[in-house]
């Protein structure tokens, strides 16, 4: 399994990003949250198995986000693609 | 082995071949130079490390940094999709944001569906010069004779840095041999 998570003191949202390992905006991404003390979850989509990756895309295609990294869902619910703070902060009441 | 030393300093020079500058935060290039190395050990070439690779070369072609989007991105936005390559003001300003995406999305949807599939028939299309709409077309740039052999015509000349306008086609020409 491709998932990790990173523990922090806020958990009341359910944080999940989809990223790649190797992208800058993504890591901005994670780091916002990590400095926020949001736990979260993320998978880097870049070293998924194919399997995963495919579910992925059809994740991304059913609710139509625009393909792009990182991608980050806040209680299955909010979609907020790409490194936003703002959106992050809003959606997560910070 | 390619080393983060490698990856810098081609960048660095690239960049300075074509007026730009480097992420000027220091430990975003940092972030974006190690993920260059990683996909250049994972792939064989440097495959855009915010954008997701495929890892076939014909498919990825368009994203092997510098990108085909690259040059249209930092005339528009002051920075390509990583921002590994800037303009001079936000290297002054010293501040970078995110900027949408140039490339369609189909390309990138590829890496989702079955990856043997794509190949196949990307190695069908190359070979296609008839079919406008799907295959690879000769394009030539009017103002100084580049010729390029892609689905669509670049946004700038690699050459003469001449517009995406200045391209025309010469598909037809080879169907009937010339003359
Ligand atoms: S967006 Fe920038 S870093 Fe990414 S491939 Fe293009 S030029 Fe290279």
């Amino acid at each position: 399994m491709t998932i990790k998570r990173v523990e922090g003191g806020r958990t009341d949202h359910k944080v999940f990003i989809y990223a790649l390992s190797t992208c800058g905006w993504c890591k901005r991404t994670k780091d916002f949250l990590k400095e926020k003390n949001v736990a979260y979850e993320y998978m880097d989509v870049d070293q998924a198995t194919r399997e995963e990756k495919r579910e992925v895309g059809e994740f991304l295609k059913e609710r139509n986000v625009p393909l792009g990294f990182p991608v980050t869902v806040i209680d299955d619910e909010t979609v907020i693609s790409g490194y936003k703070p703002e959106a992050l902060a809003e959606a997560l009441g910070l | 082995m390619t080393t983060l030393e490698m990856v810098r300093r081609r960048a660095e020079l690239d960049a300075k071949a074509n007026g730009y500058f480097l992420n000027p935060d220091s430990e975003f290039l940092e972030n974006i130079l190690e993920g260059l190395r990683v996909n250049e050990e994972r792939f064989g070439y440097p495959a855009c490390p915010c954008r997701i690779a495929v890892g076939s070369f014909e498919l990825d072609r368009d994203i092997i940094c510098p990108c085909d989007y690259r040059d249209p991105d930092v005339q528009d936005y002051g920075a390509c999709y990583c921002c590994l390559y800037v303009d001079s003001a936000t290297y002054e300003k010293g501040e970078i944001h995110p900027i949408p995406e140039r490339r369609l999305p189909e390309k990138a949807l590829k890496v989702f569906s079955s990856i043997e599939e794509e190949e196949k028939k990307s190695q069908l299309m190359a070979g296609v010069v008839e079919d406008a709409r799907i295959g690879r077309i000769l394009f030539y740039c009017r103002q100084c004779g580049y010729v390029v052999f892609r689905e669509e015509p670049p946004y700038i000349c690699p050459i003469c840095r001449a517009k995406r306008e200045m391209f025309s086609e010469i598909g037809p020409l080879l169907e009937t041999g010339g003359t």
